[in-house]
């Protein structure tokens, strides 16, 4: 029975936590390796675009709202969405043609495509700030619990329970059907198959007919799509803080790296890979231990390995770990 | 234009916002402008160095600033005797664990093979952590006990400030060692995010980290190099000389000091300026160029490119630890609540590409120039924002949010500027000859 119910406090603590967290890196990572795999560089406003998006989405959210419109149980920002992934792919589409469109005809070297992309950073952070200022906004609404600790307890007789908040559950929900759709698209649709040949060897693409200005805007529009997703579904799960969503940028690079950048299924295991680390890191694992062990040997202290604020070393550590034993990523990435 | 008539023209111009702040502004904020820019000008001096000379790409500047800020702290703060006693060989102890079981495992590594090697480096890590955390947990919380409202932290050596300048610049040194040795051989995309990375945790450590510099609850009243004010003011000498010139005896004192503070920083900015422009025209300084601009050919030509990049990766973050003391020196304080990787990272960055990468003149006309307008963007911004206001409805909302965004146009600003100068002229306002 112990054994049960430590299982359970790590259940509501550890993995339904970085389970969501897991997903929201996972799709945040999916749009910088697509970005590195077709575009070829890294593209440092990828946390700045998702606090743009996410600021779009919050604004309908808003409007919407106001004029009564709800998604009943389930929260109005997925109403909003489609208007968050609209507006941002218009401005990506924007961004492409003013900014990026010239250092690719000029066969730019990635490094300076990487610092251009600092300078997009730059005014996507001011434009954020423009918008929505530097202050937590909460924009989540509906049901906040499919069932709560409580309701568990009671349900099962067990002394602890655990609970599923409805942004998490939608969270990995999203998560699946949009990786479902992803993959679908990149295997089997025309589009997709010309994009993963543009992005293992651009010179044979070309030779066959592909149209590189079109896999490039076909490649905006789907990291659009992924960036917004995973702002919104973020926000929803935390809250919404520009500042937030810049560290962003830290563990989705990790996964997208841990992964190997360029490779789509990587991104996905990067991003569990790097949440579940975090996590139970920095997760002070007393209250399990305590049912798991026999009387006697439970830890006196908090059995934390790290305290939270280290989050992002446990990120990095991991980063450099796979970095200097597999340089490619867990699945075989490119490298320049 | 001739080159060397065009650069002084730049830099005459940059002499001349600054004059321009003090007459409008006054003088006080000029000054103030002058030694933050003289330091900044040092920052991008050091990523010059790394990314002009030799291409690497290092976004970790606010880590090696932070600790340069560590080091005038931990130099210059009285020594807290009752928590070196309570836990301060404790906590040394603990970390010299650390320390070994690092260095074992490494040793393990590299003198073993197949399963034992596993198991081996697998026993020491998880041991030396276990031992590390009982023996290091037990002083931090002794020292962090002692007097937590003022010091609760181990203090520093009671020495002259100015000496925590170079030995800011050996702390960041040393983390830039480390992190060269695991992370320069990776691609230049892989070393930005590692750096990237680095420098939070290092923001990280400084904040909770408190028996080593109070972490959040910052250390202030650093020692000076230069006169308080307020004993200046008490000076009967002084004020009598700032009467002959017609100065209030405040304001005399203020600009007493920042001028002090600027001739400090300005003979800072020479040396190591001077050092620079050796460095670019000895032979040295051709072969970094030659290494960063065709790797392979340095190498079969002899040349040891790992090392070079080690080395230089090491004496650019050096300056920008210099830079990281002298700025706390001027705050008179450590905040690590402060450091923002977009202030003393990326804006480092828009310093260096603005003014010229792979030019040191240019680099320190990048620091001066962006840094006068970083300040000076806001005050602009809201006189803009008022006069497109000026039509509208008093009270009206847009028009109240219009006027609060005008502090945010800093960022805005800096990255239309970036883009700017990458695309029209990437070379910078002074290129590389």
């Amino acid at each position: 029975m112990d054994l049960l119910n430590s299982l359970i406090v790590l259940t509501n603590f550890v993995l339904v936590p970085a389970l969501a967290y897991g997903a929201q890196l996972a799709i945040g990572a999916l749009g910088v390796t697509l970005i590195y795999g077709i575009l070829r560089f890294s593209n440092f406003a990828h946390g700045d675009t998702m606090a743009f998006s996410t600021t779009i989405t919050i604004l309908f959210t808003w409007w919407f709202q106001s004029i009564g419109a709800n998604f009943g149980p389930l929260p109005t920002a997925l109403l909003a969405l489609p208007f968050g992934i609209a507006i941002t792919a218009l401005l990506m589409l924007g961004t492409d043609r003013i900014v990026y469109r010239f250092y690719r005809q000029q066969k730019a070297k990635p490094v300076i495509l990487v610092i251009v992309s600092m300078g997009v950073m730059f005014v996507m952070n001011g434009l954020v700030r423009f918008i929505i200022g530097v202050g937590d906004q909460n924009f989540a609404d509906g049901e906040r619990f499919i069932f709560t600790v409580r309701e568990f307890r009671d349900w099962s007789g067990l002394e602890e329970g655990f609970g599923i908040r409805t942004t998490q559950a939608i969270t990995v929900i999203t998560a699946v059907i949009v990786v479902a759709l992803l993959f679908w698209f990149l295997n089997k649709t025309r589009t997709g198959k010309s994009m993963r040949a543009f992005s293992d060897n651009e010179d044979l693409a070309l030779l066959s007919g592909i149209n590189p200005e079109r896999v490039v805007m076909v490649t905006w529009l789907i990291v659009a799509a992924l960036t917004t997703i995973a702002g919104v579904l973020y926000g929803l799960d935390k809250s919404f803080k520009p500042f937030t969503y810049f560290q962003l940028l830290l563990p989705i690079f990790a996964a997208a790296i841990v992964g190997g950048l360029g490779s789509p299924l990587g991104a996905i295991a990067g991003g569990f890979v790097i949440a579940f680390s975090e996590v139970t890191i920095t997760y002070a694992w007393k209250k399990v231990l305590v049912y798991a062990l026999p009387d006697g040997l439970e830890p006196s202290g908090l059995a934390q390995l790290m305290s939270t604020d280290y989050k992002f070393a446990v990120s990095f550590v991991i980063l450099i770990i796979v970095l200097l034993f597999r340089p490619t990523g867990l699945f075989k990435g490119q490298s320049v | 234009m001739n080159t060397s008539v065009r650069n002084t023209a730049l830099f005459a111009f940059v002499g001349l916002l600054i004059l321009g702040t003090g007459i409008v502004q006054g003088w006080n904020s000029a000054l103030l402008i002058l030694n933050m820019g003289l330091i900044s000008a040092i920052m991008s001096l050091g990523v010059n160095l790394q990314w002009g000379f030799a291409g690497l790409f290092n976004v970790g500047v606010m880590g090696f600033v932070a600790l340069g800020g560590l080091a005038a702290v931990l130099v210059s703060m009285p020594p807290v005797t009752e928590a070196w006693a309570a836990g301060g060989l404790r906590v040394i102890a603990g970390l010299l664990l650390g320390a070994a079981t690092i260095a074992a495992a490494i040793y393990a590594r590299s003198h073993m093979t197949g399963r034992t090697r596993s198991i081996a480096l697998l026993a020491i890590l998880i041991g030396g952590f276990f031992l590390f955390r009982a023996v290091f947990d037990g002083g931090v919380s002794a020292v962090e006990a002692i007097n937590p409202a003022s010091t609760g932290y181990l203090g520093g050596l009671g020495l002259p400030i100015l000496f925590s300048w170079p030995v800011g610049g050996l702390l960041a040194a040393g983390a830039a060692w480390i992190i060269g040795k695991t992370a320069l051989g990776l691609r230049s995309d892989y070393l930005a995010i590692a750096t990237l990375g680095i420098a939070e945790i290092i923001i990280a450590l400084l904040k909770n980290e408190d028996w080593l510099a109070r972490g959040v609850k910052n250390v202030i009243g650093l020692p000076r190099p230069v006169p308080r004010e307020i004993d200046l003011q008490r000076d009967a000498g002084f004020v009598e000389r700032a009467a002959s010139l017609g100065l209030d005896p405040v304001i005399a004192s203020t600009l007493y000091t920042k001028i002090g503070y600027a001739i400090l920083f300005s003979i800072v900015l020479i040396i190591l300026l001077w050092l620079a422009q050796k460095a670019l025209n000895s032979p040295w300084g051709r072969m970094m160029r030659a290494i960063r601009d065709n790797e392979v050919a340095a190498e079969a030509m002899g040349k040891n490119v790992k090392a070079r990049h080690l080395q230089i990766f090491i004496l650019g973050s050096a300056i920008c630890g210099i830079a990281g003391a002298m700025m706390t020196t001027l705050d008179g304080q450590l905040t690590p609540g402060s450091y923002q990787p977009l202030r003393f990272t990326f804006l480092v960055w828009v310093m260096v590409i603005v003014g010229g990468s792979g030019n040191n003149f240019g680099a320190v006309l990048g620091g001066l120039l962006i840094w006068w307008l970083w300040v000076q963007v806001e005050p602009l911004g809201r006189g803009l924002m008022e006069l497109v206001t000026s039509g509208m409805a008093d009270g009206s909302s847009l028009k109240k949010s219009l006027l609060d965004s005008a502090a945010y146009m800093r960022l805005f600003t800096m990255g239309v500027i970036l883009l700017v100068v990458l695309r029209f002229s990437p070379r910078g306002l002074i290129p590389e000859r």
